[in-house]
């Protein structure tokens, strides 16, 4: 009995282990915005810092970049996926593109970023490749396309990051509303494929990606490694601009910091408030539309065009890859040649010591997180299961908060509570702190499949008289090795992706290949720079092949071990 | 599962408001020990030395003090890279507002100017320990006042010099014929060549440098810049001429005045891509250095402007929790070192000017500077010009808070 008492409580330490630090970070950081900050002469509550806030030169055009690209991103990506997928149901185009896009997923923001910033800038190698044979431009001309005045170069990279996120959230849900069904009969109703899709399969499917879509909304709005790179600077979108009123050496900013982090999140409540009424206003039109009974096309230009704009996307990131992997073994590369002049592997030698430790580093962190996210996933879905709960939807939420809940709004009274606890700058901190973000991906990740099992398997198994523990290691897991080594790779790409709170429960003692890419990107060295944002990319990659590898060698040993002698 | 997490919560919550009520000031205190003392404490302590970590050479030097000091004092060195100074200043002061008063977590920092100036306000620093480090001694104070007075701002023995810094602007002479020598030029030239000129964003210290120097050549009386801020009236009439010089001159710089560079390697980098023409920077010898890293064309030189540049020191600091103070100090007074000053100033390692006055050293300490190269784009230290002290850091304030006024809109 004493096994299935720790079992139970699984659910409870899980959500301790991530809710607690965000509960107790965001409050520690309302007390400053309010005034309440005794290590600085704050004593009383007061509203200073508002007014102060508000009197910041720049806010309000912050608060414009950040408004513009975080709802003109979860928009455009949104759309793209919706219309695609209507475009392209059913088709072997999704599953290549599946095949496509995951490893996207595992690419961090960081690196594609960088991969972009350095394809599209006036000087990057889109305008080398053609320059000046094509374009006469002996030297580069002076247009704004990274860190353009509207953010829409971060827009862009967001969308890019976004769109197969929100694929395979969808093709995942589609699966749960038995689209091809609804597709059926509405096709036999006369309804051309893309209307058909749009209107009997998307209302059904939207429900399952609402928390989906609106946590890319909140990512987008408040972004803060890939704000660095590609937004403008003077001033930045508002998450950059806290982080700096943070770091300012003039003390006194803090609270205007803490204040604009509380804004940060009232920002994001928001987005998704007026998100939420536009699904109403786009429902109730829509219901009309529905009813209406136009039939629709063929769709036969809506495929080659949604096709188009999605491999596009995903183009763009493998080149911006490219030029990533390419800047680590240059030698030197001016413009406007369209490739490096000479190449060397002198800064992987150079930097090799420091490159393997930094990488250890993120490997241990990444592989601590994603391990004890999927001990507590699994833990939960098991204990879930035995005891014949499902999971309420306003579980599901709590599950989200971290993903909703913007990071900079809640990390600053985090570090004070972690050093409180004398556990900052410390590595249980650095792992802690990417548990809160890794095991909301881990657990939605494994949910699905752990619960969609055939429950007869292991109810013959108790039958023949295992106890559960012994169906949980002996049945399940094995039959469940590709999903749980699946959702480890998850978690671990997550992890590796972290830089805010990598830079806050860190302490800047640990280094990730995050931390190093983005600091090198104010415009160190490129080299280096490739070979930190290279390596970025490179681990989640190989993490995912190794769980869609391993499986297999996996199994056999098993077999063989098992094997009558 | 929701039962459960509220006792929890509530329970984090007190820990929170606890901590947020035990803080106090901290008091610092005179080092007396003598060296000895402090170099036997120091044997077998972590340092952890919080330094700006975006340039590989720094850093390959800061490795190097990092085994010199586990050879000779048994003291391990560890870099923590930081992206900005004033992170390390928020460790140190969100250690206090958890009520850290000793084991922190940072024991030496790299640092100058307005960081220094707000650690020193808020009483977040070790010391005075300088008096007692040995090398101390041997620094350049009659000629170099910036060792003493950092940005105006008695140093008291909490900080000790390490390097010094002195602006100049590298530029490609493939492209430029004749560089500006004064503020008045630089607008001219920007005319005749628009969008190839910018400068970094303030705060990044460049971008606050090159108005400090623009300031200092324009005001009607610049010698109230070595005084704090007086009054608003006063602010308004010795900086009316750089906002009238500023407003004439950014339509003519890069992306029209836009946007700006965030920092010193970022405009590096755009001389190296051609997308500007001249550049800025704070050490004499970067431009040289990089030359040999690949990182600028060789036909990149320096200049200065003809009234001088502005030039500064560059200090290390220990907060006032630090776990391993004396281990900071045999690190500090290592760093200012015959030994460790000459390999800095070498270009091919750094290229950092010392703190050092010859004439307090020996003959074969002397040796040490007067052989090193001095690189394809560098300056004599002739030909580097006059130096101009750094304002008083209000003034600094008060120029960057009215630049994102009237400019990052």
């Amino acid at each position: 009995m004493r096994r299935r008492g720790l079992l139970s409580s699984f659910p409870a330490i899980t959500l301790a282990a991530f809710l607690a630090p965000v509960g107790a970070g965001l409050i520690g950081t309302w007390l400053p915005a309010f005034g309440f900050f005794p290590a600085l002469g704050g004593e009383s509550f007061t509203l200073a810092p508002w007014r102060a806030l508000f009197a910041q030169p720049g806010l309000a055009e912050s608060l414009r970049l950040t408004l513009v690209s975080g709802l003109l991103a979860t928009l455009l990506a949104f759309l793209l996926t919706v219309f695609f997928l209507a475009a392209c149901h059913g088709g072997r185009l999704i599953l290549m593109l599946r095949g496509l896009l995951a490893p996207l997923i595992a690419v961090p923001h960081a690196a594609v970023a960088l991969g972009l910033a350095f394809l599209i800038a006036p000087s990057g190698w889109l305008v080398r490749l053609v320059s000046p044979w094509a374009t006469g431009w002996e030297l580069p001309p002076d247009v704004a396309t990274v860190q353009d005045p509207n953010a829409l170069a971060l827009t862009l990279a967001l969308v890019m990051k976004e769109v197969p996120f929100l694929l395979l959230m969808t093709l995942a849900a589609l699966e749960q509303v038995r689209a091809e069904e609804r597709l059926a009969v509405a096709r036999s109703l006369g309804y051309g494929p893309v209307v058909a899709w749009l209107k009997a399969v998307l209302p059904a499917v939207y429900r399952q990606i609402r928390l989906p879509v609106y946590a890319v909304l909140a990512f987008s709005l408040s972004v803060v490694d890939m704000a660095l790179i590609l937004a403008p600077l003077t001033p930045p979108p508002l998450a950059v601009q806290v982080l700096r009123w943070f770091n300012d050496p003039d003390l006194s900013l803090r609270f205007v910091a803490a204040a604009g982090a509380t804004l940060q999140l009232l920002l994001v409540i928001a987005a998704i408030v007026l998100w939420r009424l536009g699904e109403a206003a786009v429902a109730l039109a829509g219901r009309a539309w529905i009813a209406g009974g136009q039939r629709g096309g063929d769709g036969r230009a809506a495929r080659p065009l949604s096709a188009g704009l999605v491999l596009g996307l995903a183009a763009l990131a493998a080149a911006g890859l490219a030029a990533v992997a390419l800047w680590s073994v240059t030698g030197r590369w001016r413009y406007p040649d369209a490739l490096p002049a000479s190449f060397s592997l002198d800064t992987w030698t150079r930097h090799a010591p420091e490159v393997a430790a930094i990488t250890g580093t993120t490997l241990v962190t990444g592989l601590a997180a994603a391990g004890i996210a999927l001990l507590l996933a699994l833990g939960c879905l098991e204990n879930e299961q035995r005891r014949g709960l499902t999971l309420s939807n306003r579980a599901l939420w709590l599950l989200y908060a971290p993903l909703l809940v913007p990071q900079v709004a809640f990390l600053f009274g985090t570090q004070v509570l972690a050093i409180q606890a004398g556990i900052d700058a410390t590595w249980i901190a650095l792992v802690w702190s990417h548990l809160l973000f890794v095991l909301p991906y881990v657990f939605l990740t494994l949910a699905d499949p752990y619960r969609a099992l055939d429950e007869r398997y292991a109810r013959t198994a108790l039958c023949l008289g295992a106890r559960p523990n012994r169906v949980f290691w002996q049945v399940k897991l094995p039959m469940l090795l590709r999903p749980v080594l699946f959702a480890l790779a998850v978690g671990f790409a997550v992890s590796v992706a972290q830089y805010l709170p990598t830079l806050f429960a860190g302490a800047g003692r640990f280094a990730t290949l995050t931390t190093e890419a983005v600091g090198l990107a104010a415009g160190g060295d490129r080299r280096v720079m490739g070979v930190y944002a290279f390596l970025q990319a490179l681990l989640p990659l190989l993490a995912f092949a190794a769980a869609l590898a391993l499986p297999r060698p996996l199994a056999l040993t098993r077999r063989l071990a098992k094997a009558p002698a | 599962m929701i039962r459960r997490r509220l006792p929890l919560f509530s329970m984090l919550l007190a820990a929170l408001a606890t901590a947020l009520g035990l803080s106090g000031p901290a008091e610092g205190g005179t080092e007396t020990r003598t060296w000895q003392e402090i170099v036997t404490a120091a044997k077998g302590q972590t340092v952890y030395w919080n330094a700006w970590g975006g340039d590989e050479r720094i850093n390959a030097y800061i490795a190097w003090v990092g085994d010199y000091m586990r050879e000779e004092y048994d003291v391990t060195l560890k870099h923590v890279k930081l992206a900005d100074t004033a992170d390390a200043v928020s460790r140190v002061l969100a250690e206090r507002t958890a009520g850290k008063k000793e084991d922190g977590s940072v024991d030496l920092i790299w640092i100058n100017g307005e960081n220094f100036a707000a650690m020193k306000k808020q009483h977040l620093l070790y010391g005075p320990f300088t008096q007692a480090l040995p090398n101390f001694r041997l620094v350049d104070f009659e000629n170099k006042p910036s060792t003493l007075v950092d940005f105006t701002v008695p140093a008291d023995g909490l900080e000790a010099p390490w390097g010094m810094a002195k602006l100049n602007f590298p530029y490609d002479s493939a492209r430029v014929e004749n560089p500006p020598r004064s503020i008045p030029e630089f607008l001219d030239w920007a005319e005749a060549h628009p969008g190839r000129f910018t400068y970094p964003a303030p705060p990044a210290f460049l971008g606050s440098t090159f108005l400090k120097q623009a300031l200092i050549e324009l005001a009607p009386d610049p010698a109230f810049l070595q005084q704090p801020v007086a009054n608003d009236a006063q602010v308004e009439q010795l900086t009316r001429p750089l906002w009238e010089y500023l407003d004439r001159l950014h339509p003519n710089l890069w992306r029209g005045g836009e946007t700006f560079p965030s920092g010193g390697p970022a405009q590096r980098q755009l001389l190296d891509d051609g997308e500007i023409d001249i550049s800025l920077s704070f050490n004499p010898a970067e431009a040289s250095s990089a030359i040999a890293n690949k990182l600028l064309p060789e036909t990149v030189r320096t200049f200065v402007l003809d009234k001088g540049t502005i030039g500064n020191t560059h200090f290390v600091a220990i907060p006032f929790n630090a776990k391993a103070a004396e281990g900071a100090m045999v690190v500090a007074n290592f760093l200012m070192s015959p030994k460790a000053q000459a390999v800095k100033q070498n270009p091919e390692a750094w290229g950092d000017p010392t703190v050092l006055a010859m004439s307090k050293l020996s003959d074969g300490q002397r040796h040490l500077f007067e052989t090193l190269p001095l690189g394809l784009a560098t300056l004599s230290p002739e030909d580097l010009g006059p130096t101009l002290l750094e304002p008083h850091p209000s003034w600094m304030t008060r120029i960057e808070a009215e630049w994102q006024k009237r400019y990052a809109r």
